[in-house]
């Protein structure tokens, strides 16, 4: 099976690492991984802020870089929703504004073959173990966009208590939202600050080494705040985990 | 009113407040438990709020036909009808029907229309004194002060708050509190009743609200938790409603939906302790006099807005207030409106516009996590009309302001932003651009501050930055598998 990649533009520049965890798995389960260079970011941050317009391009790119292929697996839960839930809308609304279906049909074209890493893994490969070794005590924050636009439900879980040597521990208030937001952690700082302490409050209470998301945005606030407060607790891509195995820790 | 400073300042001066916080987050936290098992009861529940959502749809795009039924049967039934188009015209309506009345106080059942409007203040100023009965409002009318929550509008007061209220103001109101009044719930309680009783038993004049509007019979319904409504709406000569137009439901079939869904969203009840229903005027029974104004406010111009008429199914249960991590740390009042919390972010800026900056400032007062969306009982997507009203602040865009189709300019303060977000989507169009970024982002890693400068400062100020890498994703794939399908577009 071929699949390509949709890294997003936060793992590309930040987290590198994550797009290759997810490269090394997909591969030893496998896959053949493509990554098409003419990719770039979903729109989000665009989209969300309130520039609607200028999300448009980026659909346009998404939805060529990925013509041809079957399947897209992306890293990132949020960026995941943004291609299922909002493409259409943008979609139909260019066309409510008189632009035509163009839009509309690359938008509706990328919604179908779009798959969160674990969506990928559970539904279509149908795995969950997927023969990690990750020897730490892990806790596991489920990001909001995962949790309720997408519905992943218990499929991060049911893969993390799979991995050989992983102690999982539950997360108080876990299905509360960390803050980040994207430009909500800026234009509210206040309260996605608080709200970031108490998460961190929370993290530190269940006593575990690792904390574990399916997006490296909320990483990027958890971690932030956790190291800001001189916590130890180090924030991981769950594709990180899944990568690592005894002949390759990660 | 308070000063209306924006969202985030007010936020942020209650996010430092350490005992409203103790206070939200012991509220909130308590009925979101609560709620949760009282909605897993039903095996239909998702059917059940599918069909709320039907409902009221179907009634507000047919709102023409629905009120003047409901017209119809009021009057038929002995009452009688009003249209106020906004709040000025909806308090003089009730300052007259008062007045006439030759009456100089009135009794109010709590409700969400009459806040909207500012009914009390107006009333205030043609020397008429309003007496809120509900526990919570009595305690927020006590302490001079505002509704935080739309179903527990005291919800940011403690049991050692409240009994100090009690016993500093009650005697400038009417009856003062007991001595030694301590504060356990059943002596705050009896207080409270006994203040009460007396204004029940010589009002003469009562002024409501209605969760529902039925225009088959033209009945007013009123749900609450005390019974204090049910004294104000069955003991005056006179009784006023003012409903704001969205309340109306076709017939008591479509009636039995919203009382199932109602109270087990807000009180996490089965059932509501006391369900008032009042249909015109009956002899020697209630009120022998029934006004009921009909409140437009900014309703209908929501209605013309495709996405965001959604905010007008609302049935205030306030189970996305309870549920939302913005509005436990931020309080009620940093909304500077009736309407707090998550539906005050959407209903808000429609009821009065984005001219302001605190309405300008609502609908980003949410980090789009979706907790609401996930309880609300009529399934409004209050996230996506988030987004839909900061298009409306940062873009402009066709509106409709009392009837008429205007365009609006993007509101003041968001250039930077907007030349910021055009050129990160410029640079994302063009992944050579973005690659130089990011190489020269790595190169000078050395460089980069701890702190961020200018409106970063946010960002560093509780959270540390993340290390570049020295290397993206894109420039390790073309280094370790760079002939395969790593064709470079300029
Ligand atoms: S928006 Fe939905 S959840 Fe919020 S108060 Fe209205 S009906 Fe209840």
């Amino acid at each position: 099976m071929r699949v390509a990649l949709f890294v997003t533009c936060v793992n590309d520049t930040l987290y590198p690492r994550t797009g290759r965890a997810v490269v090394t798995l997909l591969e030893r389960l496998g896959v053949e991984v493509d990554f098409p260079a003419a990719q770039s970011c979903c729109g989000q941050p665009q989209y969300n802020t309130g520039y609607r317009h200028q999300a448009e391009p980026l659909v346009r790119r998404y939805a060529a870089a990925f013509r041809g292929y079957d399947y897209v697996v992306t890293p990132s839960g949020s960026c995941a929703a943004m291609v299922r839930d909002n493409y259409p809308r943008i979609g139909a609304r260019a066309a409510a504004e008189g632009r035509g279906r163009e839009l509309t049909e690359a938008a509706e074209s990328a919604v179908p073959k779009t798959y969160e890493l674990t969506e990928f893994l559970v539904d279509v490969l149908r795995v969950t173990d997927v023969g990690a070794y990750f020897p730490h005590t892990v806790t596991y924050h489920p990001t909001c966009h995962g949790l309720r636009l997408l519905g992943l439900r218990d499929r991060p879980r049911r893969l993390l208590a799979a991995v050989r040597g992983l102690k999982l521990v539950e997360l108080p208030g876990a299905e509360e939202c960390c803050g980040f937001g994207g430009t909500f952690a800026v234009k509210n700082a206040a309260v996605s600050a608080a709200m970031g302490a108490d998460k961190a409050r929370h993290i530190a209470a269940t006593g575990a080494e690792t904390v574990c998301t399916v997006d490296n945005s909320c990483r990027l606030h958890i971690g932030g705040t956790l190291a800001r407060r001189g916590s130890p607790v180090r924030p991981v891509h769950l594709a990180e985990i899944l990568a690592s195995t005894e002949g390759d820790i990660w | 009113m308070p000063p209306r400073a924006a969202f985030p300042r007010a936020a942020a001066a209650a996010v430092g407040d350490a005992r409203l916080r103790a206070n939200l987050r012991h509220a909130t936290h308590t009925i979101r438990a609560k709620r949760a098992a009282a909605v897993a009861e039903l095996p239909d529940w998702e059917l059940l709020r599918a069909a709320g959502a039907a409902i009221k749809d179907r009634t507000l795009r047919h709102l023409d036909h629905y009120l003047p039924r409901l017209e119809e049967a009021v009057t038929a039934a002995g009452g009688r009808v009003h249209w106020a188009a906004d709040a000025a015209e909806a308090n003089r309506i009730v300052v007259d029907l008062v007045r006439a009345t030759g009456e100089t106080e009135v009794v109010k059942v709590k409700s969400m229309a009459t806040q909207e409007i500012g009914l009390n203040a107006a009333l205030a100023r043609e020397g008429i004194t309003a007496y809120e009965t509900d526990l919570a409002e009595l305690i927020v009318q006590l302490g001079d002060d505002l509704p935080s929550h739309i179903l527990v509008p005291a919800i940011h007061r403690n049991r050692g708050e409240i009994r100090d209220i009690f016993a500093r103001r009650m005697g400038d109101w009417g009856r003062p509190a007991p001595e030694g009044l301590g504060d356990t719930p059943a002596e705050l309680a009896e207080a409270a009743r006994l203040h009460l009783r007396e204004k029940f038993l010589t009002a003469k004049v009562g002024v409501s609200g209605a969760n529902f509007m039925v225009a088959e019979t033209g009945t007013m319904v009123v749900v609450e938790s005390e019974g204090n409504g049910r004294m104000c709406l069955t003991l005056p000569e006179t009784l006023i409603s003012v409903v704001g137009v969205e309340k109306v439901v076709p017939t008591w079939r479509d009636l039995e939906v919203f009382l199932q869904l109602l109270p087990r969203s807000s009180t996490a009840e089965r059932m509501n302790p006391y369900t008032s229903t009042w249909t015109g005027t009956t002899d020697g029974d209630g009120p022998h006099v029934f006004h009921l104004v009909l409140l437009d406010n900014g309703r209908t111009d929501a209605l013309a807005d495709t996405v965001g008429r959604q905010a007008l199914r609302c049935i205030r249960c306030s189970a996305c207030l309870n549920v939302c991590p913005v509005y436990e740390r931020a309080g009620g009042h940093a909304y500077g409106s009736a309407y707090p919390g998550p539906i005050g972010a959407i209903l808000t800026p429609q009821l009065r516009g984005t001219g302001t900056p605190l309405d300008a400032s609502l609908p980003y007062a949410s980090s789009l996590c979706g907790a609401c969306y996930e309880v609300c009982p009529v399934a409004i997507d209050i996230p996506e009309v988030l987004v839909h009203l900061r298009e409306r602040v940062v873009q402009g865009g066709q509106v409709t302001l009392r009837g008429t189709r205007t365009v609006i300019k993007p509101a003041r303060g968001h250039a930077a932003e907007r030349a910021a977000l055009r050129a990160a989507a410029w640079a994302f169009d063009h992944p050579g651009v973005l690659r130089a970024g990011q190489r020269l982002a790595a190169r000078t890693l050395r460089l980069h501050p701890r702190r961020l400068p200018g409106p970063g400062r946010a960002w560093s100020d509780s959270r540390a930055l993340p290390e570049v890498p020295a290397e993206s994703f894109r420039d390790w794939w073309l280094r370790t598998r760079g002939e395969r399908d790593s064709h470079e577009q300029p």
